[in-house]
């Protein structure tokens, strides 16, 4: 082998090799941390069961969020067109956290209630994500609810 | 002025980036020195009408021209004057035509300093800048007016987002933008050079300050960015993986392994096709981070809510710039010339990994930022791919580059000494341990802190020794020419960016805590005692301001005055308050009342002690500094001799074929 096909090659196996291993630890590392997006509805309807940890999205159901008088704890109900899950959460909350706004939660199921580790609002209150819109679009026409009412003001 | 001026201004624009995109092409084709002498005066033309524009656009915020939907939707008499002129570029329309103005400046910029160079390649150069401000030029026009009317005019503007109401915000997007179109300049050569079918080495080191100055303006831009996430967005984080955040990272990234691939092809000759590519991928995501910003495809705190023509639009630039690029690339390619061999042992196997590190890594970040679309195609569900994602994989892939780094100065082109990598292996690594076991014990043993002393000391010791070699080995003044002290620079800053992240990572202590007017809480050393919320106002909002008296060991420090800010109109923003230092960060946010109708009682509260999280920006900092450094060497610019030569023989052989 001549000196430039051997570097060549040395370059090609060096190229492999780092594919490989990035290949190899992306999807560990991906299996690991993708987060789904569910709906109260589809909590309910046993979508969550597979996952420990995921993404709840949905609208906080106006008059729901208390405090707790003497901690951080706050609980809150997050609906959308078919569903309500409970929400429990210790910590701040984001500025535009408030009734019937959209919100997404980060965490896990413990029996009926599910535990926040991370709140998130959108930074402008009139946009909602689309993802979480497609989402509540998608429960909604799963439960064949129809145009009951507007999304926040459903149990 | 009327608006409307700076839309027709914008027409003409365009229709003199078509002649500067179309027409010196043709020249350079058909070697008509007419049509390639079209390029500068008609990008002179287009700055001229784009200048014009933005600043009719800068006219309007200025004097409340709410007959223009734009003005009227991000400003209102009472916002600031300089929070006016932000807001030039504070929503869709006018950050982007903040882009093609910057786009232009750098053409000019460009079509001022290439003189020199051959008439062809030159032509070709900014014929390419031209075709990229048709795209964008394009896209305003068609898809995003910043000129449209609003009719009645109302008596009083929206607001300009209260998240963009910032200082840092009021320079972050210019010098990013400055950064990510910059990319333009290595991209536009690296087009000309595959469609001329030859790179020179001379050209090369021509273009290597570009890049240099680009990447320096987006290392800016983002250590901005970060530094007002950590101040505005009032959680105390510097950095999220936000899509967006991702989306400056990637060009840098690539920047990064760009800037030491032109270094090789410019001494050696050697990867002229992977700096190619580099060059390619480096703009393309600077694209691809404008569509992510701007399509709205992806939630982020930067995702503004935007019409679905515009993201098929950038879609379809981006398809043509990327996919046309790579296939000139596939098509060219093989005749670019590969330069002079070297040994597994050299700078160039050096560079070579750390080059591949890095792109690896940008494929990481892409791979993680769009994968929630992929998810999406293939019906996966709704996914995310969460921050411990990147946390893992981008430390893992950065781990040979930490490593290398060190050793790259010393390493000789072509063939380097084993010897000497032993010994300053041998000495690096002496201090980079026996720092780790001093700081092991102020650390408590915490083994992300003792890792970044030892990385830092590492990379640190092995600069400082390179350093002292040049002192020692060389003759005064020529120790360290410009481009020798900006790498020192830049790598000097890599070392104080690993402390500053793997400390502040390891040993901050955060608290969320509800707190009653008088009550102390004690964080990281220090006290810190709520003396109660007052109203304050500004110009365009009121506010809740806490009082935080902070001491320690019973000696005050200093007093906070946090905020919970509500606009005009009615939007609700934290500021929050920071005690600045070297060593630590004092960092306090207003949460919320424990009861809404009593604001004087109880709050919540976010008490954060950040020891050296300043040395993270401060690191950005020196790579920025290192950056502009190597880019003034009197190398790139002396050797237009040599240019000369090149230029007046291309010439030659021109003449020849005509």
């Amino acid at each position: 082998m001549n000196p430039t096909r051997k570097r060549r090659l040395t370059i090609v196996v060096l190229i492999v090799a780092a594919a490989a291993l990035a290949v190899g630890l992306g999807v560990y590392a991906l299996q690991n941390n993708m987060n789904y997006l569910l709906t109260p509805s589809q909590v309910q309807s046993g979508q969550a069961a597979d996952y420990k940890t995921f993404r709840l999205g949905g609208m906080v159901k106006a008059g729901s969020i208390q405090r707790s008088s003497d901690s951080l704890k706050v609980t809150f109900t997050v609906v959308d067109a078919g569903g309500a899950m409970p929400v429990e959460y210790t910590g701040i909350l984001p500025d535009l956290f408030r009734d019937n706004q959209s919100v997404i939660a980060t965490g896990h199921m413990d029996g009926a209630r599910f535990v926040a580790t991370e709140v998130l609002a959108k930074h402008d209150e009139t946009y909602m994500p689309k993802e979480l819109k497609d989402a509540m679009a998608k429960a909604h026409a799963d439960k064949k609810v129809g145009d009951e009412s507007a999304q926040g003001d459903m149990p | 002025m009327t608006p409307e001026l700076g839309q027709l201004a914008l027409i003409l624009a365009l229709l003199l980036a078509l002649a500067q995109g179309i027409l010196p092409l043709l020249g350079a084709w058909h070697g008509n020195r007419a049509l390639m002498a079209v390029a500068r005066p008609a990008a002179a033309g287009q700055a001229v009408f784009v200048a014009l524009a933005f600043g009719i656009l800068v006219w309007a915020f200025v004097h409340f021209d709410f007959s223009v939907q734009y003005v009227a939707d991000n400003s209102n008499l009472a916002l600031p004057w300089y929070y006016r002129i932000a807001a030039v570029w504070g929503a869709h329309e006018g950050s982007l035509l903040l882009w093609i103005f910057i786009l232009n400046v750098w053409t000019v910029a460009l079509a001022a300093f290439s003189q020199k160079l051959p008439e062809v390649f030159a032509a070709r150069v900014l014929a390419v800048m031209g075709l990229i401000a048709v795209g964008f030029l394009a896209f305003i026009i068609f898809t995003s007016n910043p000129f449209g009317r609003l009719l009645p005019m109302p008596g009083d503007g929206a607001d300009l987002n209260p998240v963009l109401q910032d200082p840092g915000m009021t320079f972050h997007p210019p010098v990013l933008y400055t950064g990510y179109v910059g990319f333009s300049v290595a991209f536009a050569f690296s087009i000309a050079a595959l469609l001329g079918g030859g790179l020179e080495q001379a050209w090369v080191r021509w273009a290597r300050p570009w890049t240099n100055i680009a990447w320096a303006f987006l290392t800016l831009g983002i250590v901005a960015g970060s530094w007002w996430a950590y101040a505005e967005l009032g959680w105390g984080g510097w950095w999220f993986w936000d899509p967006v955040e991702n989306a400056s990272f990637m060009p840098w990234l690539v920047g990064a392994a760009l800037i030491h691939a032109q270094a090789i092809t410019e001494k050696r000759g050697g990867l002229r096709a992977w700096t190619i590519l580099l060059s390619i991928f480096a703009f393309s995501l600077s694209l691809l981070g404008t569509f992510l910003v701007r399509s709205g495809v992806l939630t982020s705190v930067h995702a503004f809510a935007s019409d679905p023509r515009r993201g098929i639009f950038i879609l379809i630039f981006l398809t043509l710039v990327v996919g046309g690029s790579l296939l000139l690339y596939a098509l060219r390619a093989p005749k670019v010339a590969s330069g002079k061999p070297f040994k597994p042992v050299s700078r160039e196997s050096a560079l070579l990994i750390g080059n591949l590190m890095f792109a690896v890594a940008a494929a990481m970040v892409l791979l993680g930022t769009l994968f929630p679309l992929i998810g999406d195609a293939l019906n996966l569900g709704r996914i995310s791919v969460g921050p411990p994602y990147f946390g893992f994989l981008f430390p893992l892939l950065m781990l040979p580059v930490v490593l290398l780094l060190p050793f790259g100065p010393f390493l000789r082109w072509g063939k380097g000494e084993a010897p000497m990598l032993k010994q300053i292996l041998l000495r690096a690594g002496i201090a980079a341990a026996a720092c780790a076991i001093v700081a092991a014990f102020f650390v408590d043993g915490q083994l992300k802190a003792i890792a970044g002393v030892a990385a830092a000391v590492w990379i640190v010791a092995g600069v400082l020794l390179y350093a002292y070699k040049r002192w020692r080995e060389m003759p005064r003044g020529r120790r360290y020419p410009a481009e020798m002290a900006g790498m020192l620079l830049a790598h000097l800053g890599v070392g104080v960016f690993v402390a500053g992240v793997l400390l502040s990572e390891s040993l901050s202590v955060t608290s969320d805590v509800r707190m009653a007017p008088g009550q102390t809480e004690h964080v990281g050393g220090y006290d810190f005692r709520f003396d109660g919320v007052h109203r304050a106002s500004g110009p365009n909002w009121r506010a809740d301001q806490g009082v935080i008296t902070v001491t320690r060991d019973g000696r005050q420090l200093t007093v906070m005055h946090p905020q919970k800010r509500t606009y005009l109109r009615g939007q609700v923003q934290t500021e929050s308050a920071v005690d600045a230092g070297i060593f630590r960060d004092l960092y306090v946010a207003l949460g919320e009342p424990m009861d809404a109708n009593k604001v004087e009682d109880a709050w919540s509260l976010r008490l954060y002690y950040k020891p050296f999280i300043r040395w993270i920006w401060g690191g950005g900092l020196l790579m920025m500094l290192g950056g502009f450094v190597c880019a003034a060497d009197k190398r790139f610019r002396l050797r237009r001799a040599a240019t000369d030569a090149v230029a007046a023989e291309s010439l030659q052989v021109q003449e020849t074929h005509a």
